[in-house]
C-alpha cells in the first residue's frame, strides 16, 4: 500500500495533521522533578541530602563570617586585628597578609634588587605560556627558551655578582662563536657534509645561503637577544650579588619547581630511553636509579641531598645550601617523570618505531624526529599531573632549611608585630589558597588537554 | 640522489664503528664507567672530609647509649635506662609502622566511601564529595599538617579545661585521654574468645563459600560472623563476671593522670595522613567503578539481582582489578608520607633517626643509608604482596 492510497482514503480516524508537542510531564521535567530524583529518590538519599544540607548550613556561614564578614582588611600592625582593641569580634587577619605580601613574595631579597625577581618571574611566565599555550608559534624556540635561556638567565638574574657576570660574558663568547660557525657553514656547506651526509648536503646546497641552516640561527639570534640585554643591564645598573641564604617566598617555591621541570624532564626522558633501552647495563642502572628514587620518601633525598652531598665533593666546592635540594628535588621528579614518559613510550605502536627504521634513521634520529614527539604529547597530562606532585613538594625543603612560601608564612607567625590569635588561620588560609589556585589551575589545564587529545580518539 | 655511489654498498663489511653490538658494548663500558667515577670519586671524597671533620664512620654508633628520650613509645626506651641508638631505631620504625598502618585503613574506608560518594545520584553528596576530593588533593601535605597540628590541636584548652567526650575520653592540647581497660581475673578468657571467633569466622567462610560453589546453597555469613566475633566475647564476658575494668583519666594538679594518652602529634599527623590520601584513593575508586561498563550492571539487573548483590557481585570484584595497582602505589605513598612528621614532631623513623640520631652521631652516610634501606624494603615488600594478590585477581582469559 502506498501513501498515497492512504492520503486520499475517506476515514475519518485518521489524522491529517501533526499533533503539537505536549510538555513533558511535571515528574520528569523542571525544578522539582530534578530535586525528586537528585535529592530525595530514596528515603535513604532524603536523609542524607538533609544531613549533607545541615552540614553545609553549620560550616559554611560561619567560615564566611570568619574570613570575610568580620574580617580586617586593613591595619598597619597587631592593634587592628585584636578583638578588645577593634571592640567587635574579628575574624582574619587580612591585614596581616596584605602587610607581609612582600615578603611572602620576594622573602629577605633586598628591595632594590627585586625588579630582578621580577624580570625572572616575567621570563618563566612567558616561557610557560610559550610552551602550553596550544597556538603560540615558533615552539621549538620556546622550548629553546624554556630550557636553556630562561635558566641560564634566571641563574644570572638572580644571584648576581662576579661569578654570574663572567658565567654572562661566556655565554655571550659561546653564543658569539657558534654564530661565526654558522655563518661560515651557511656559505660553505660542504664542510658539514661528515655531520649531515651526502643527501642532505644535497637539499642544502639547493638553498640560497641566507636560507641555510634557518632553525639554528633564530636560537642563536633570540639568546644573543637575551644576553646582550642582560649585559646592558648588568652594565648600567650593576647587578650586585644577593646571597641565596637571602632568597625566600614564592621566588624560591617558583625557583624550586622550575628547576625541577627544566632538569627534570630532559633527564626523566633519558632514564625512560634508558630502561626501555636493550643494552643490559644502562637498562640496569636506569631500572635502579628509578625504582631507588621512587621507593624512599622525598625528605630522605632532601637529608641526603643536605649532608651527604657536601660530604661527596672536595671541601672546596661544597655546594650552596639553596643548590643542594635543588639537586634533590631535580633528581627525584626526574625518577617520577621517566616513568610518565615511559607510558608514552610504551603506548606507541610498535609500526612507528620499524616505519621510522626501515626509513634508515638512527636509534636518535627515530627517537627526536618520530617517537618523542608523539610519545610526549600524549604523556602532557602526566607529565602536568607530576609537575603538581612536584608544585606540593616544594614545601617540604623548608625542613632543610630554605625560606620558601610556607616557610616564610610560618616564620611571620612568630613574629610579634602581628601576633594576634587569629593570624594563624589567616596564613594558612592564605597558602591554601595559593596552592589551591596553582595545583587546581594545572590540573583544569591538564583535563583540557586529555580532552582535546581524545578529541582524535573519539569514535 | 645520484650522488650516492652504489657500488660502495656491501652488506656484512661495514665499518667497525658502525656494527650495533660493538657500538652498544662502548656505550656500556662508557656509562658504567662514568657511573664507577663518580662513585669511587663520591666515596673518596667522603672519607677524606669525614677524617677532616673527625667524624667516625661504620656501624658502631648502634650499640652506643642515646642521651635523649622520647615521648610514644611502643617498647620501653629510655635514656636513663640505658637505650642505644638501635633502639631509637626500633622505636622510630615502629611509630612509622604503626601510623602507617592505621593510616593505611582509615584511609581506605574513608577513600571508598567518597569515591562512592562522588558517583552518587544524590546531587548534594556528590558535589561535597566532589568539593572534598578537589580541595584536599590540591593543597601540600605538609599545609594540611601544620593546619591539624597548629591549628587544629594545638589551640585546644590545656588539660584543666579538657573538653569532655563520652566514655570518658578527655581532648586537650596535650591530646586525647582514652579509658585504660584493665584485665581483671578472667579477663584473658575475652580476648581467646574474641580471636577464636575471628578464626571460627574465617574457616566457616571458606567452607560456605565452596558448599555454594557445589550446592548452590547460600549461608548467612554475615550473621554468623556477628555472633561468633561480638556475640561470643561478650557472652564470655558476662559469663566470667564483667571483669574489664576501667581506669578514667583525673586531673592531677597541672595535668591528667591514667588513661591512655594519645599524643596530638600523633593525632594529627594520623588525621592528615588519613584525609589527604583518602582523597587520592576516593579517585582510585571512582576511575575503577567507571571503568566497569554499564552493561555488567544492566546484565545483572536482568539476570534478576538487585542492587545490592549486583554491587557485590559483579560491579566490586572488576572494579577491585583496575583499583588494585594505584591502590598500592597509594598506600606506598602513605607510607612515604608518614615522615613528614618529622615537621610536627612525631617521632617516627624520619625524626627520631635522621633527625635527632644523625645530629648527635653527625653519621649522615650510616644513618640516611639506613633510613632509606628502610623505606625500599617496606615498599618492595609492600609491591611484592600486591603483585602476587594482584595475579590472582586478574582476568584469566580464555
Amino acid at each position: 500500500m502506498t501513501d498515497a492510497t492512504t492520503e486520499n482514503a475517506p476515514y475519518a480516524f485518521v489524522r491529517k495533521e501533526t499533533l503539537q508537542q505536549e510538555p513533558a510531564p511535571l515528574s520528569v521535567a523542571g525544578p522539582l522533578a530534578w530535586i525528586r530524583t537528585n535529592l530525595f529518590s530514596s528515603p535513604l538519599n532524603a536523609i542524607l541530602t538533609l544531613l549533607c544540607v545541615w552540614l553545609v548550613i553549620d560550616t559554611v556561614p560561619g567560615l564566611v563570617r570568619f574570613y570575610v564578614l568580620d574580617a580586617v582588611w586593613t591595619g598597619t600592625n597587631r592593634e587592628a586585628c585584636l578583638a578588645d582593641k577593634v571592640g567587635r569580634p574579628v575574624g582574619a587577619c587580612w591585614a596581616y597578609v596584605a602587610d607581609r605580601t612582600q615578603y611572602f613574595i620576594y622573602g629577605s631579597y633586598p628591595v632594590a634588587e627585586r625588579w630582578r625577581v621580577n624580570i625572572v618571574f616575567a621570563m618563566f611566565a612567558l616561557g610557560v605560556v610559550w610552551l602550553l599555550w596550544n597556538r603560540a608559534p615558533l615552539k621549538k624556540v620556546g622550548v629553546f627558551f624554556f630550557f636553556v635561556i630562561m635558566p641560564a638567565s634566571a641563574f644570572i638574574l638572580l644571584l648576581g655578582g662576579p661569578r654570574a657576570e663572567s658565567f654572562l660574558r661566556f655565554l655571550i663568547l659561546a653564543t658569539f662563536a657558534l654564530a661565526v660557525i654558522y655563518l661560515v657553514l651557511s656559505f660553505a656547506p660542504g664542510l658539514m657534509k661528515f655531520w649531515i651526509g651526502e643527501g642532505q648536503l644535497a637539499v642544502e646546497e639547493a638553498m640560497p645561503a641566507w636560507q641555510r641552516f634557518y632553525r639554528p640561527k633564530r636560537l642563536i639570534l633570540l639568546s644573543l637577544v637575551v644576553f646582550g640585554l642582560l649585559a646592558v643591564l648588568a652594565d648600567k645598573i650593576g647587578l650586585p650579588r644577593v646571597d641565596t641564604g637571602l632568597w625566600g617566598g614564592m621566588t624560591v617555591t617558583f625557583l624550586i619547581s622550575a628547576v625541577g621541570i627544566v632538569f627534570s624532564l630532559p633527564l626523566g626522558v633519558l632514564l625512560a630511553l634508558g630502561r626501555r633501552s636493550r643494552l643490559p647495563a644502562i637498562q640496569l642502572l636506569s631500572v635502579i636509579f628509578i625504582e631507588f628514587v621512587r621507593g624512599v620518601p622525598l625528605i630522605t633525598v632532601l637529608f641526603m641531598a643536605n649532608t651527604m652531598l657536601p660530604l661527596f665533593v672536595p671541601q672546596e666546592y661544597s655546594p650552596d645550601r639553596l643548590l643542594r635540594p635543588l639537586v634533590g628535588v631535580a633528581l627525584f621528579a626526574a625518577a617520577y617523570m621517566a616513568e610518565v614518559v615511559r607510558g608514552g613510550l610504551q603506548a606507541m605502536p610498535k609500526g612507528q618505531y620499524e616505519g621510522a627504521m626501515s626509513l634508515g634513521l638512527g636509534y636518535w634520529q627515530m627517537m627526536r624526529l618520530i617517537i618523542l614527539p608523539q610519545a610526549l604529547r600524549i604523556v602532557i597530562p602526566g607529565i602536568v599531573n607530576t609537575f603538581i606532585g612536584l608544585f606540593k613538594d616544594t614545601t617540604l625543603v623548608a625542613i632543610v632549611g630554605i625560606f620558601d612560601f610556607l616557610r616564610t608564612i610560618e616564620a611571620t607567625l612568630i613574629d610579634p608585630t602581628w601576633a594576634t590569635p587569629v593570624t594563624r588561620s589567616t596564613g594558612y588560609a592564605f597558602a591554601a589558597i595559593f596552592y589551591f589556585l596553582c595545583c587546581w589551575g594545572m590540573s583544569r589545564y591538564s583535563i583540557a588537554v586529555e580532552k582535546r587529545l581524545a578529541a582524535g580518539q573519539k569514535r | 640522489m645520484s650522488s650516492i655511489p652504489t657500488e660502495q654498498v656491501s652488506p656484512g663489511k661495514a665499518s667497525l664503528l658502525y656494527d650495533p653490538r660493538i657500538r652498544g658494548y662502548v656505550y656500556q663500558i662508557a656509562l658504567v664507567a662514568i657511573v664507577a667515577f663518580l662513585v669511587w670519586s663520591a666515596a673518596s671524597n667522603a672519607i677524606e672530609n669525614l677524617r677532616a671533620q673527625k667524624i667516625a664512620s661504620g656501624f658502631g654508633f648502634w650499640h652506643n647509649a642515646a642521651g635523649f628520650d622520647i615521648n610514644q613509645k611502643l617498647i620501653p626506651f629510655s635514656a636513663s635506662g640505658g637505650s642505644t641508638y638501635g633502639d631509637a631505631f626500633l622505636v622510630g620504625l615502629l611509630n612509622t609502622l604503626l601510623v602507617a598502618a592505621l593510616g593505611i585503613v582509615f584511609a581506605t574506608f574513608l577513600g571508598f566511601f567518597i569515591g562512592v560518594a562522588r558517583l552518587s545520584n544524590n546531587w548534594v553528596i556528590a558535589k561535597l564529595a566532589m568539593i572534598y576530593v578537589e580541595g584536599i588533593r590540591n593543597i601540600p601535605l605538609l599545609l594540611q599538617l601544620f593546619i591539624w597540628y597548629n591549628a587544629v590541636l594545638k589551640p585546644l584548652p590545656n588539660p584543666r579545661q579538657s573538653i569532655a567526650l563520652p566514655g570518658g575520653t578527655l581532648l586537650n592540647n596535650r591530646g586525647l585521654y582514652l579509658p585504660d581497660p584493665q584485665l581483671g581475673p578472667g579477663g584473658n578468657l575475652i580476648v581467646w574468645a574474641f580471636l577464636i571467633g575471628l578464626v571460627a569466622t574465617f574457616i566457616f567462610r571458606s567452607w560456605a563459600h565452596k558448599q555454594q560453589a557445589v550446592t548452590g546453597r547460600q549461608y548467612p555469613i554475615g550473621w554468623i560472623a556477628l555472633g561468633l566475633i561480638v556475640v561470643l566475647p561478650l557472652l564470655v564476658y558476662f559469663v566470667t563476671g564483667r571483669p574489664i575494668s576501667f581506669v578514667y583519666p583525673e586531673l592531677a594538679g597541672f595535668n591528667l593522670r591514667g588513661g591512655i594518652q594519645i599524643f596530638p602529634e600523633f593525632v594529627a599527623l594520623l588525621i592528615g595522613l588519613t584525609t589527604y590520601t583518602a582523597g587520592f584513593i576516593a579517585e582510585v575508586v571512582r576511575a575503577g567503578i567507571l571503568a566497569v561498563s554499564k552493561g555488567q550492571t544492566e546484565a545483572a539487573h536482568a539476570l534478576g539481582l538487585r542492587n545490592g548483590p549486583t554491587l557485590k557481585l559483579v560491579v566490586i570484584p572488576q572494579a577491585m582489578r583496575v583499583i588494585i595497582p594505584p591502590l598500592t602505589s597509594n598506600y606506598l605513598n602513605l607510607t612515604k608520607n608518614s615522615s613528614l612528621a618529622v615537621v610536627i614532631g612525631y617521632p617516627d623513623l624520619v625524626q627520631v633517626f635522621t633527625g635527632t640520631v644523625l645530629n648527635q652521631t653527625g653519621q649522615a652516610v650510616e644513618v640516611v643509608a639506613i633510613t632509606m634501606a628502610v623505606y625500599l624494603t617496606i615498599s618492595l615488600v609492600t609491591s611484592l604482596f600486591m603483585n602476587i594478590y594482584n595475579k590472582r585477581m586478574a582476568l584469566v582469559e580464555r
